[in-house]
């Protein structure tokens, strides 16, 4: 007998077994006793490519339950393919209830961002990391670099950020911005904008990382200082945006370049979907929002 | 200058397996002198120069270096942390290729700072004016400051490699064969820039080479080595106008008259 789409899937509950769930939870408590340092575990082929998340996955399936309300965000959209995709993963194979909204999430597993709306105690965000090592382009070798962290040797990060002053006159460095872990360790917070690194000190929420082709996970407990790393004379600074988004009118919000036709025209739109849907129907109106707008659906429960 | 060494080397062995790295190595070395290590290849020298600067272990035998504060520590027995600090802050370690000491991918000024952003400098401007004043020590431009090494000569790369380590002051500088592989011409620029910086900064040096005429240039005393033993060591000038060992003679005897 074929499986319908709408059937739960006759895999283990979240589709690890749990042996391997077992395994991923001991590195995650590994992680999050040692804030900042990637901890290695035997990662497990997925149902997905390399680079789609499988990081992010196998820790969301190791931490889920059957209570879990699961959020997953792409570049802070929900509604793109691999938010989609992993979204409906773990409804087939976890029967969990899945929803849009942040704030009724219990797990977020996120690519690239850290929602606009503040996250609360008792939430986790998942991050999908693709190279865990801070320092890996500037020295290759995974032996040199665990001497280097494990001796706290970071001279060389502050060399990356001195060739971006030299270079360009500034930090140039936009996403994946190297940070301090109360005060021990270098991390590398995942490709999110450096926009998002302020939000990850002393937040409330815990926040996993999850590297499957690199085999590394790592944790920043709730409330751990989180530190980005900078020069006296040229200190840390968020990306600003000259305009609010054109959607839903906010600001100070992280945007989004949409390209509207092939003469040039575009806009600029929250990254985060459920923060813009969420003013839009709140009757926050941009520049090129339409007149009326359409309410979704947020919330799925669990079959 | 104390009359107290810099380096206090004991017995010092090193085997490969049943074969001999270098055997029996005992010397001192004091606070501004430089010492020459001579001999062929094959003679043990940079084995014994790898394992004075703590990159590889010996077999038996004991290094002992007085740090800033005037305690004595032998160098075996330090953590790995503590001997990969000294390195970087009151050593230097000048390679035969400068790809091997140097960051080929970052720039000039990032590898002269390095060091400094190591030791915990967060000034921009200050690890910069830094870098600025190094290389022109060093007889680099200013305005290469932003090029990257591979961009380099190689005897610009040399002495973009001698700025970087010497940048925190180090006391104690390691070279193995700092001319090596450079012409005639660019050379004798290098040696007497490594001559000035020297005796300026009053450095201690090891250089193991296997040119005689740098070791008559640049240092006060020598050991020539040869199977892994020093079959002769004194002064520079005594060993080379008045050499008693039949291996030195050979070797002094050897050098090309032009």
């Amino acid at each position: 007998m074929t499986a319908r789409e709408t059937e739960i899937a006759t895999y283990n509950f979240a589709y690890l077994d749990e042996q391997t769930k077992r395994m991923i939870r001991r590195a995650i408590l590994k992680g999050i006793a040692i804030p900042g340092y990637q901890v290695p575990f035997a990662s497990r082929e997925m149902p997905m490519p390399y680079g789609w998340g499988t990081g992010g996955v196998q820790v969301t399936a190791s931490i889920i339950g059957p209570d879990d309300v699961l959020k997953v965000i792409d570049q802070g959209a929900d509604d793109t393919t691999n938010a989609v995709s992993i979204r409906a993963f773990f409804k087939k194979v976890a029967n969990v209830a899945v929803t849009t909204e942040t704030a009724k999430a219990t797990i977020i597993q996120t690519r690239h961002r850290i929602p606009e709306h503040p996250l609360n105690t008792g939430q986790v965000l998942v991050f999908q990391v693709p190279i865990p090592e801070p320092l890996r382009f500037l020295e290759p070798r995974e032996t040199e670099t665990r001497k280097m962290h494990a001796l706290e040797e970071y001279g060389l990060m502050h060399v990356k950020l001195y060739e971006d002053i030299a270079r360009h006159g500034r930090i140039a460095t936009t996403y994946a911005y190297p940070v301090k872990i109360e005060g021990r360790y270098v991390m590398d917070p995942s490709p999110t904008p450096k926009f998002d690194n302020p939000k990850m000190h002393r937040s409330p929420a815990l926040q996993l990382f999850g590297a499957g082709r690199e085999k590394r996970i790592y944790a920043v407990p709730p409330f751990t200082e989180v530190v980005s790393l900078d020069f006296e004379d040229h200190p840390f600074e968020v990306q600003t945006f000259d305009q609010p988004c054109a959607l839903c009118a906010a600001e100070n919000v992280h945007l989004d370049e949409v390209i509207l036709d092939d003469h040039g025209g575009h806009m600029f739109v929250c990254s985060d979907t459920d923060h813009c849907e969420k003013r839009r129907a709140d009757g926050h109106r941009g520049s090129l929002a339409p007149e009326t707008h359409l309410a979704l659906e947020k919330t799925e429960p669990a079959q | 200058m104390t009359d107290e060494p810099l380096l206090r080397v004991a017995a010092l062995s090193k085997f490969y397996g049943s074969r001999v790295g270098c055997e029996n190595i005992s010397f001192d070395l004091w606070p501004g002198e430089v010492l020459a290590v001579v001999g062929e290849s094959g003679s043990g020298k940079t084995t014994l120069l790898n394992c004075l600067s703590t990159r590889l272990l010996p077999s038996s035998g004991t290094a002992s270096y007085r740090m800033r504060d005037g305690q004595w520590r032998e160098l075996y027995r330090m953590s790995e942390a503590e001997r990969r600090f000294l390195m970087r802050t009151d050593w230097g370690f000048v390679h035969q290729n400068p790809a091997d000491g140097l960051r080929m991918t970052v720039s000039a000024g990032a590898n002269v700072g390095e060091r400094l952003m190591a030791v915990g400098d967060r000034q921009y401007g200050k690890i910069r004016a830094t870098a600025v004043d190094w290389l022109s020590r060093v007889e680099i431009d200013e305005d290469r400051i932003d090029d990257a090494p591979r961009a380099f000569s190689g005897g610009m790369r040399q002495r973009l490699q001698i700025a970087r380590n010497l940048v925190t002051g180090p006391r104690l500088v390691f070279m193995d064969e700092p001319t090596g592989g450079l012409d005639v011409s660019v050379q004798a620029r290098l040696l007497d820039l490594l001559r000035g910086l020297v005796t300026d900064l009053g450095l201690a040096a090891i250089v193991v080479t296997h040119d005689l005429a740098v070791a008559r240039l640049l240092s006060q005393r020598m050991m020539v080595m040869k199977d892994g033993r020093v079959v002769e060591s004194g002064l520079t000038d005594r060993v080379l106008d008045d050499p008693r060992a039949p291996y030195t003679q050979l070797l002094v005897s050897s050098i090309l008259q032009v």
